[in-house]
């Protein structure tokens, strides 16, 4: 082992006094204060003043009132965030906005509509059920479309298209006129050997043209679809395939009639 | 992910006491290390609460073992911060540490007579150190913490530890002796 020299122990001795050297180097000041009393005494003296300082009345304790106030203040604050950085957690909470944003507006307009649209179907079929019902399917009984179309003129904002189906299996019964959607809509009757056919249309809102689209309701079928700014629905207790058929010669009809 | 409003209070409350049952203990040391680093009681209270709130925001982000000097780093952070936006017009000594690396030689008082000095002069010769010896006396000396904690905690190499604490116990010796000289 080497001795140390009183430069070196000058280095050494805090390290020495907060027993922070490794054993070796704590071994060779030991031995080096042993030999040395001008060290000794000036270790002696960091000794008295470490006891001096840290004897304790430097100490500031924290008030008692300081830590019910960090309680309380710690519960007032909101909940602690992961730790990113302020930039990238700005970004985050934009696209976290974003997204909601996104959500919400897609949730709400398909809840909208989606209700409307049910509404809708609701008020078709009650208006179908109703008119079997109390055996009143016709305002005006005429298998006549001269007849029929007239008759609606007054009584509507607008002029439904009406065809005799007669030749192909779906004679006109007659007209009725209805209220669904919030509006007096007109109601088409027609019949198919004991069924009868509830055929209701009224302006739409937008242009666009919907392609039939099939629903069923308590038993009924119903066929939706819209076509140059008409909303159309046909109803009936009929079978899906000879409603379907029936619907489709009235979408045939409607094109027919606007090329004239 | 979105839990109901309920679980996710429960996570709250549950970290809440996790952070007041792991740091609470040391508030103590942190008010000690406020207290020192302003010189002020009322100054350390704001900012103890402003260190611990902001402690509790980032307390995720703690997985170390050490509490006491995690939230101490932070104290003494949220100290400096503090110090420039409301001290900044005081002078700031940087002392020359190769300048006055022989005072410690110079003038040695006697271990007995050290032993005498009372709490108010103790207290000025603290009050009267730079701020970087300040710190490190004050983690060794009243916190006892160790020279790597010292290092974390100053943001300071580890053996830079050591000869600031050289330096600051030389520098309290002699404002020491000097008063001791006066009184007798």
């Amino acid at each position: 082992m080497r001795n140390v020299d009183c430069r070196q122990a000058q280095q050494l001795l805090h390290g020495y006094l907060d027993g922070e050297l490794d054993l070796v180097h704590s071994v060779e000041m030991e031995q080096h204060l042993q030999n040395c009393g001008a060290c000794k005494s000036a270790y002696e003296q960091q000794q008295t003043l470490r006891r001096v300082i840290g004897g304790g009345s430097l100490y500031y304790r924290a008030p008692a009132d300081l830590r019910k106030r960090v309680r309380s203040e710690l519960r007032r604050v909101n909940p602690p965030k992961l730790a990113l950085n302020p930039r990238l957690r700005s970004i985050m909470s934009l696209a976290t906005a974003a997204m909601l944003l996104v959500t919400v507006t897609w949730a709400v307009d398909r809840n909208w509509r989606g209700d409307a649209t049910e509404a809708v179907v609701d008020q078709v079929v009650a208006s179908h059920v109703r008119s079997l019902l109390v055996d009143h399917v016709a305002d005006v009984a005429s298998s006549d479309r001269h007849q029929v179309k007239p008759w609606f003129s007054g009584k509507l904002d607008y002029s439904p298209e009406v065809n005799d189906f007669a030749p192909q299996g779906f004679p006109l019964i007659g007209g009725r006129l209805d209220y669904v959607n919030h509006r007096p809509v007109a109601a088409m009757v027609y019949g198919r050997r004991k069924h009868v056919i509830n055929l209701f249309c009224w302006p739409t809102t937008g242009q666009h043209s919907a392609a039939l689209q099939p629903l069923q309701r308590q038993g009924y079928q119903l066929f939706h679809w819209t076509k140059s700014g008409l909303e159309f629905w046909a109803m009936s207790d009929l079978n899906a395939a000879e409603l379907q058929q029936f619907a489709k010669l009235v979408q045939a009809a409607g094109t027919e009639s606007s090329a004239n | 992910m979105h839990l109901p409003k309920g679980s996710k209070t429960r996570l709250y409350e549950k970290q809440r006491a996790s952070f007041e049952e792991a740091v609470l203990p040391h508030l103590d040391a942190a008010y000690n290390l406020a207290r020192w680093l302003t010189r002020n009681e009322a100054d350390a209270d704001d900012v103890v609460q402003e260190a611990l709130l902001r402690a509790f925001r980032f307390y995720e982000s703690f997985h170390g073992l050490n509490c006491r000097a995690w939230l101490l780093t932070i104290v003494r952070n949220t100290c400096c911060t503090w110090l420039q936006a409301n001290r900044a017009g005081e002078p700031t000594i940087t002392f020359d540490e190769e300048l006055h690396s022989t005072e410690t030689q110079s003038t040695s008082p006697d271990a007995a007579l050290l032993a005498n000095a009372d709490r108010e002069m103790l207290q000025q010769a603290m009050e009267e150190l730079p701020q970087e010896f300040r710190e490190v006396i004050v983690l060794r000396e009243l916190e006892g913490v160790t020279y790597k904690e010292i290092a974390e905690i100053a943001g300071i190499p580890m053996g830079t530890v050591m000869s600031r604490l050289a330096r600051a116990r030389g520098r309290l010796q002699q404002c020491l002796a000097r008063r001791l000289g006066k009184d007798a």
